[in-house]
């Protein structure tokens, strides 16, 4: 089953035609992905790695019937690419890209929100279903197919996760990036109900960090659901007022601390692993004993 | 960024919002001018990027040119918050009936712009948010429509702004959101709005934080970021394009994506050492930048070892290791070393950096567990 991404899933890619958009369409591509067309504005007509271009969303959509976008478009347009993908009928919108204008991004999520389109991102790695697809730049080879759901602020810390996971034997569902920037088309609480609709999903690992309180919000959420959630926080050794490198990891006002986000975890009866390598080994524990 | 109250105040005198007579000043003679020139009681006010100037002795009232002068000359010696003052802003000292406090801020959970509104004015809104959240009426604007007149009445009249001053307050409110969305600020706030004496209403301190990601289409503004107020290592890495917090520890950090160098720092923390910095060499990184990360770290005096932790997806761990020779080659390195490379290529990287003075490790845990023991060594020299 897996959740919101399949090899079903007609992709398209906005943005195919520039340096990024070349080199991670090339890898969705052969990790089985079925993207179908590319959009740059003013190549329309061309084609790029075999796939047509064109030079609105509106019109790929009418050719090759996509319900999906992939965006690699640079920060200053990437607002605006959401959307016209919006706006063109896309179900599912993936925004990879980082340095986005904050202000233009709320413009865009109200928009997408509005029209009941999922935004997933931006400044994420994106969504991959293992041995199905994936839109974005998660490494196909790390991944296995399996019980877990995987969702996380952060690239890199998933993929060692993820690693981990595949190297004890343990599959996943689908990865979610949301991404960490402030201002995210899809925080946890809007794909916790998914995994817990999914019946594939067993666990979801969820990985937050310093900044914002989405972690608190979806503690509550995870409260109602049957299935088991185990989490990790990255920044606990974070000082305030500093960002940390995504734009969203910042300790402000006394909010978004590593500790408050550990506590209401707790409260909600979800273990927290200490380090790294324990998600794995709490999985595990977890998965033999169901 | 931020910007200091004078370039704040600036910019909400473009906008139509009444502020203080006043000006900024860089030396004790030319506060002096200023006082005389407004010929009326100053106050002088540090301008540094930091809060809680009042109780920290960088704002202070004189009645007299020659008092300007001296207080002035007190406070360009300052330093506030670790932060040298520069300049001092020199302004009518206005006679106050009522304090309020106006913002706009980002808010994450809402997803959007929202306004704040408190007759608690004067005072650390944090403050108030924590003891009083019921002083504050809190507004979300919605994104596609922008602030709407009724929204700013609404907060006035929920958090109880005196009917004298409510148009006033009402118009202000509408400049602010206008200067706000133009500068494309994640926070303005004026605290305290005041009502004077004789009932005008002006903003008597202002600030606003801008954000970074939308500098490029304000090149007006871009002048007002300071690097001097940064930390020299974190100005120079981010001339070189390099994500960098500096830190108070003496252990370097570097690692890929934000969110592993964040665990990696918490991982060496929980072996009981101190990191000495955040450093993120970002995606894809070749071996040029992974020197240049290098001898960013190692510009800071007070670090005993450096912990490399890469995860290789885009990022090939054999450039990683090449960028880490070349720096043992160009710099003069005395500290411990520990590497950690998993994911692509990582046998090709583990392979470069057999034979040299660099530790390898293989799991995140041993990795900070063998930096700690390797600087406590050091550190016993």
């Amino acid at each position: 089953m897996a959740i919101l991404l399949n090899k079903e899933t007609k992709i398209l890619v906005q943005g195919l035609t520039g340096r990024e958009g070349q080199f991670h369409t090339e890898k969705m591509m052969e990790y089985g992905s079925q993207v179908v067309a590319g959009v740059t504005p003013g190549k329309g007509g061309s084609t790029s790695l075999g796939l047509p271009v064109f030079n609105t969303v509106r019109e790929a959509q009418k050719q090759t019937d996509a319900t999906a976008s992939t965006l690699f478009v640079p920060a200053a347009f990437a607002a605006d690419a959401i959307m016209e993908s919006a706006d063109a009928g896309m179900e599912l919108i993936v925004c990879i890209t980082e340095g986005i204008p904050v202000q233009d991004m709320i413009k865009a999520v109200e928009y997408t929100r509005s029209r009941g389109i999922r935004l997933i991102g931006p400044n994420c790695p994106g969504l991959l279903t293992p041995d199905e697809a994936k839109m974005g730049i998660t490494p196909g080879n790390i991944a296995s197919r399996g019980p877990v759901g995987v969702i996380s602020r952060s690239g890199t810390l998933t993929y060692e996760i993820v690693n981990n996971l595949t190297q004890m034997g343990i599959g996943q569902s689908t990865i979610v990036g949301i991404g960490g920037d402030p201002i995210l088309g899809s925080s946890f609480i809007d794909i916790l109900p998914l995994y817990e609709a999914d019946p594939e999903t067993k666990l979801v690992v969820m990985l937050g960090e310093i900044g914002g309180s989405d972690e608190e919000l979806a503690s509550a959420f995870i409260k109602t659901m049957t299935k088991p959630v185990i989490g990790f926080i990255s920044g606990r050794s974070a000082p305030p007022g500093k960002r940390m490198g995504h734009a969203g990891a910042i300790i402000s006002g006394g909010k978004g601390t590593a500790q408050a986000k550990v506590d209401a975890l707790y409260q909600a009866g979800v273990p927290v692993a200490d380090t790294v390598s324990e998600v794995a080994l709490m999985v595990q524990k977890i998965l033999k004993n169901q | 960024m931020k910007i200091h109250e004078y370039q704040a105040k600036e910019l909400l005198e473009k906008a139509g919002i009444p502020v203080p007579r006043g000006k900024v000043a860089e030396s004790p003679s030319q506060a002096a001018d200023i006082a005389s020139e407004l010929g009326i009681r100053v106050v002088i006010k540090a301008q540094v990027h930091a809060g809680g100037r009042g109780k920290a002795g960088g704002i202070k009232l004189a009645n007299t040119p020659r008092e300007a002068e001296d207080l002035s000359a007190d406070i360009l010696q300052m330093t506030l918050k670790g932060l040298p003052v520069k300049k001092v802003l020199v302004e009518e000292a206005v006679s106050i009936q009522k304090e309020y406090y106006l913002g706009f801020v980002l808010d994450r959970e809402q997803r959007t712009n929202t306004l704040m509104v408190s007759a608690m004015g004067g005072i650390d809104i944090e403050e108030v948010a924590a003891n009083h959240p019921d002083k504050i009426a809190q507004i979300p604007v919605d994104p596609l429509l922008g602030l709407v007149d009724f929204q700013a009445r609404q907060a006035c009249f929920l958090a109880g702004i005196d009917s004298l001053s409510l148009n006033d307050t009402v118009k202000i409110i509408k400049k602010l959101f206008k200067v706000y969305q133009a500068t494309d600020a994640t926070l303005a706030e004026i605290n305290p709005l005041v009502v004077t004496a004789e009932g005008r209403v002006m903003a008597a301190d202002a600030k606003f934080n801008l954000d970074d990601n939308a500098l490029y289409r304000h090149p007006e503004l871009e002048s007002w970021k300071e690097e001097s107020e940064e930390d020299p290592i974190e100005a120079e890495a981010h001339r070189r394009g390099i994500q960098y917090v500096r830190l108070e520890g003496d252990i370097g950090i570097i690692g890929n994506g934000a969110g592993l160098v964040m665990a990696t720092l918490d991982e060496v923390k929980r072996a009981g050492g101190n990191p000495a910095n955040f450093l993120d060499i970002g995606g894809g990184a070749k071996a040029e930048l992974v020197r240049n990360a290098l001898e960013i770290v190692l510009m800071d005096p007070h670090v005993k070892g450096v912990l490399f932790n890469v995860f290789g997806g885009i990022t090939r761990c054999d450039e990683v290791a090449l960028g880490i020779l070349k720096g043992m080659e160009s710099l003069n390195i005395q500290c411990p070393i520990v590497v950690r490379l998993t994911g692509t290529r990582e046998k090709e990287g583990r392979d470069l950096l057999k034979n040299t003075s660099l530790v390898s490790a293989e799991k995140m845990t041993d990795a900070a567990k063998l930096i700690l023991e390797l600087t406590h060594g050091n550190s016993a020299e």
